[in-house]
């Protein structure tokens, strides 16, 4: 019994320090917490479960699992068609990647708390309680730290940048943005609107920017911490990312409702890199050659 | 940005030179400048659109 409780309570342990982390992505409001702290109580029963089943060398315990992974894989598909239905009604759209990003990571969150609790269960086994403990405080550190994942700021520049106008382009550093026809539109930009320019710090992080998904993600997370000015029918305020093709460098153009440089360059530094955007060029030999 | 992929169309063209356009989308011809900028405007809004300068007198209207 000591066994099982053990690997539960390391795997819910987990569960809920990861759900912190979930805030800054996806909004955990009290029933999305419900469910996903529940499920992942089930996640860390069935790891802890299985250890003591195996040892009664009841192995089909362990078909469980299989079970139980099938469940977690709804899970994504669930969270993916939420976010999708949201999204229709978004202005500042998060995107398929960034959507798709949100999912599976819940779903491999549940996979590591029922591993959390799997390896605790073995620990509790071999070496009592507190090599359990041991081994649970390093497994979660272990999931806090590596599954966090990089972000914006860690890969790129990201400093202020001004807004002119070419004529009715609107240019930020050479970049053009969109073409505003109307004056008195031309006018409010001038006002309201920021602009950033993200710089990547190497060629792994040019071809992340290169991604359409990342870049909505990052117009997206600036959009939601300072607010848009944006509406249905005023689409010259819809914020943007642009890359330069000369550099590969981006700029951000928003028309927000705190004008607070500060603020948007926080915002724009914390995005985290989706997965699906990370491209790792300077790891193939090839890259490496046009490095330089 | 989130119908980047999407198919823009133009929706309408508000011109002062009536001789600068000619095609299958509906022309507004305006008198001048002010008038010009206003029945885009109207028109923008109620298209839930936006306006582009072709910066030859011509303002034209996209569907986002």
């Amino acid at each position: 019994m000591d066994i099982i409780l053990a690997g539960s309570i390391a795997g819910i342990l987990a569960r809920v320090l990861l759900i912190r982390i979930d805030y800054r992505q996806y909004p955990g409001y009290p029933h999305g917490y419900i469910s996903h702290l529940s499920l992942g109580a089930i996640a860390s029963g069935l790891g802890a479960v299985a250890v003591p089943a195996l040892m009664e060398k009841d192995f089909t315990a362990f078909t469980f699992l299989a079970l139980a992974a099938q469940q977690f894989r709804d899970i994504r598909n669930i969270e993916r068609e939420t976010l999708e239905n949201l999204e229709r009604t978004r202005l500042e759209k998060r995107g398929q990647d960034y959507i798709e990003g949100i999912a599976r990571t819940f779903e491999a969150r549940n996979y590591l708390a029922m591993a959390t609790a799997f390896t605790t269960s073995i620990a509790a086994v071999l070496g009592g309680i507190p090599a359990a403990a041991i081994i649970a405080a390093i497994l979660i550190f272990l999931s806090v730290t590596l599954m966090t994942g990089k972000t914006i700021g860690d890969i790129c520049e990201v400093v202020p940048a001004e807004i002119t106008f070419k004529g009715s382009l609107v240019e930020i550093e050479g970049i053009d943005i969109m073409s505003v026809g109307l004056p008195v539109m031309r006018e409010k930009i001038k006002t309201y609107a920021l602009a950033v320019m993200i710089k990547p710090k190497d060629d792994n992080a040019r071809a992340t920017l290169h991604d359409l998904g990342q870049r909505m993600a990052i117009a997206h997370t600036a959009a939601v911490v300072l607010g848009s000015r944006k509406d249905v029918d005023i689409p010259e305020y819809t914020p943007l990312v642009r890359k330069n093709p000369e550099t590969g460098a981006a700029a951000l153009y928003i028309v927000p409702m705190e004008k607070d440089m500060e603020s948007l360059l926080l915002a724009v530094k914390r995005t985290p890199v989706l997965e699906s955007a990370r491209i790792k060029p300077l790891r193939t030999q090839a890259g490496r050659i046009a490095s330089d | 940005m989130g119908k980047d992929a999407d198919k823009k169309t133009i929706l309408a063209v508000i011109t002062t030179d009536k001789d600068k356009v000619t095609g299958a989308v509906p022309i507004f011809i305006a008198a001048d400048e002010a008038e010009k900028e206003k029945t885009a405007r109207f028109l923008a809004r109620c298209l839930d659109a936006m306006v582009h300068d072709l910066e030859n007198g011509c303002y034209f209207i996209v569907s986002q």
